[in-house]
């Protein structure tokens, strides 16, 4: 179950940095890949997988979960560290992180991971197939929701805003999706790319819930989680979350270009020893 | 579509006449909304059937099924990559939706919508879509001229094309039966009968010999086999016997039943298809001889590789060459 109960149980902390070691172990496996996006929303995840969310480790199709749609595809490296921590995917795989014939592929795609709800790849995608399980789930009368994740530079597909109309529309109040603002894509910062501001004013205007928080305080993101899944309205949630590229290894949220990282052999090691220094609860 | 006034030639003015202009001649016998009613009678016994469209119910029959079962149907607005996102969730949560709109918003618009989250992920999603090839005189933005060769190109998926009223009533719950997404034409409002005269039942993935002949093997699809039984009728009556194979599974293809009807020797194969005449059922059955090494003469029958001009269909289809009267002339001239 997502919400340990046992005293010596990890701390959220302990979660998040055990989720940034097996994206950083994942990274050094390929000697590269998008690390920095698994740093900033390590603490999300953590968040999501052992605050929010209800699943079974040993039976990640179990009809009463919550749904996890991962649409920022390529941030597969990061909910692979995610499942890991949550022992859907065991930690021997990692090993096999982006190799033939591996459950793990760069980019998320359900066909192949355990855990993996959707494939992304393509962006865009999420917040539609969101609707259509979360219109799913309340035909069934089922308790579970859907979480979803998506990148700021997602903002930019005209199929995001057909979605967000939509579940507003059809009152999905148990749809909670996360927006990752670390205003980053790959021709660089979101915000020259195609301004989205002022998100939380207009996604209130379109009928949304919506809190925004620094998506690297763990405090304030459980404080989101929490009123996203309390609030008494017939409206869906969204939590927008302010994030720090590469966030907890210091070398890396200095980067200026963070989008795709290539680390050096012996930066691995640095990077790890800075998680461990700079995340210790 | 309708006259007003009449050409220098004393020949009647036709007009565009809106994009909904019904494909049925004249006195043809049809029958209404063959999609709608086999929806409901399906959706009668199959409590996981849903019906979604993009602002398009009223133009793909689907209102006949938004009435019978209000609460079964999802009206997502103008919104097509929705459209096949949504009808992906719904699958992935265990139900069945039919998803309606032109044939155009499917496979131009929304096509990477449908190819990562429905057959990516083999969800059973079923996508009918109104306007396929030339059945509009509204112009390219209306004219589904390229659908089959893109869904043919998506692993995954079915493809189909019916002809008419007959065979939807029967595509419907053949398609309920089987499980995975399937991309069907749709042929809506007035729809001609013409199969029901040939004892003809649809079977998924199968082709069905409709009439023999020793000169000339048509191979066809969707409306151009009621074209292809039209003319092979009046090429009768010049001592020329024409063989009808209709094709309405595209995808898959029934190779056997193509390659034992084209290796009979000493007919021409005419393949003729409501579409354009590059990745359809044309090339399809080209390919396919090929590899087996079967060489009959060969011809094809479909719509250029043009964008095709707005008018009344008549026009367009004498145009194009795939009314009766073209067809029937195109083969003369071949058997010349």
């Amino acid at each position: 179950m997502g919400t340990p109960t046992l005293a010596n149980a990890p701390t959220l902390a302990q979660r998040a940095r055990n989720i940034r070691r097996n994206a950083l172990l994942m990274g050094e496996v390929q000697g590269q890949g998008y690390i920095a996006q698994a740093l900033d929303i390590a603490d999300v995840l953590a968040v999501a997988y052992f605050h929010a969310m209800r699943f079974r480790a040993e039976d990640p199709a179990w009809e009463g979960r919550d749904r996890f749609l991962l649409s920022n595809g390529h941030y597969a490296i990061a909910l692979y560290a995610a499942l890991i921590e949550a022992g859907i995917i065991p930690e021997a795989e990692l090993e096999t992180y982006g190799f033939d014939e591996s459950r793990l592929p760069m980019s998320g795609m359900a066909s192949y991971t355990p855990g993996m709800e959707m494939s992304g790849g393509s962006l865009g995608l999420g917040l539609g197939i969101a609707v259509g399980m979360a219109l799913g789930l309340k035909r069934k009368r089922s308790a579970s929701r859907i979480f979803t994740l998506f990148s700021d530079g997602e903002l930019d597909e005209g199929s995001k805003w057909e979605a967000i109309m939509s579940a507003a529309h059809h009152q999905l109040d148990n749809l909670i999706a996360i927006i990752d603002v670390n205003n980053q894509q790959a021709d660089g910062p979101s915000k020259q790319m195609l301004g989205f501001e002022p998100l939380v004013d207009k996604l209130e205007a379109f009928g949304w819930f919506v809190r925004r928080i620094d998506g690297n305080d763990l405090d304030a993101v459980v404080g989101a989680f929490d009123a996203a899944m309390a609030h008494p309205e017939p409206k869906p949630r969204m939590i927008v979350a302010d994030t720090l590229m590469g966030k907890g290894v210091p070398f890396l949220e200095q980067r200026e270009k963070n989008h795709f990282i290539r680390v050096e052999p012996h930066e691995w090691q640095l990077a790890l020893s800075a998680l461990n220094v700079g995340e210790q609860p | 579509m309708k006259s007003v006034g009449s050409t220098p030639s004393g020949k009647p003015r036709l007009t565009t006449s809106a994009m909904i202009a019904s494909i049925a001649a004249e006195g043809q016998r049809t029958r209404p909304a063959p999609f709608g009613h086999a929806l409901v009678e399906l959706a009668r016994s199959r409590e996981d059937v849903l019906g979604m469209t993009a602002d398009l119910g009223k133009y793909t029959d689907l209102h006949i099924f938004a009435q019978a079962f209000p609460d079964r149907y999802y009206q997502m607005g103008m919104a097509e990559q929705l459209l096949f996102g949504a009808a992906s969730g719904l699958a992935a949560e265990g139900f069945m939706p039919f998803a309606t709109t032109y044939a155009v918003f499917a496979s131009r618009r929304a096509y990477d919508f449908i190819h990562q989250t429905i057959a990516e992920e083999d969800r059973n999603v079923k996508i009918a879509c109104a306007l396929p090839g030339l059945t509009s005189g509204y112009g390219p933005s209306h004219q589904a001229a390229e659908d089959l060769a893109l869904f043919r190109a998506m692993p995954n998926m079915t493809v189909i094309d019916p002809c008419d009223a007959h065979e939807i009533e029967q595509i419907v719950p053949a398609i309920a039966a089987h499980r995975g997404p399937v991309y069907m034409r749709l042929l809506r409002g007035q729809v001609p009968l013409v199969l029901d005269g040939y004892n003809y039942r649809f079977e998924l993935g199968k082709a069905a010999l409709l009439r023999d002949g020793a000169d000339i093997l048509i191979i066809s699809s969707g409306i151009m086999t009621m074209r292809a039984l039209e003319a092979a009728q009046s090429l009768q009556d010049d001592r020329v016997n024409a063989a009808v194979l209709h094709v309405p599974t595209i995808k898959p293809l029934d190779t056997e039943t193509i390659l034992r009807e084209a290796g009979k020797p000493g007919r021409l194969v005419v393949v003729a298809e409501n579409h354009t005449v590059i990745g359809g059922l044309g090339e399809a059955v080209a390919a396919l001889l090929m590899r087996a090494g079967v060489h009959p003469a060969f011809r094809q029958i479909g719509l250029p590789d043009e964008f095709l001009a707005a008018g009344a269909l008549p026009t367009l289809h004498d145009r194009y060459g795939v009314s009766t009267a073209e067809v029937t002339r195109q083969i003369k001239e071949w058997l010349r």
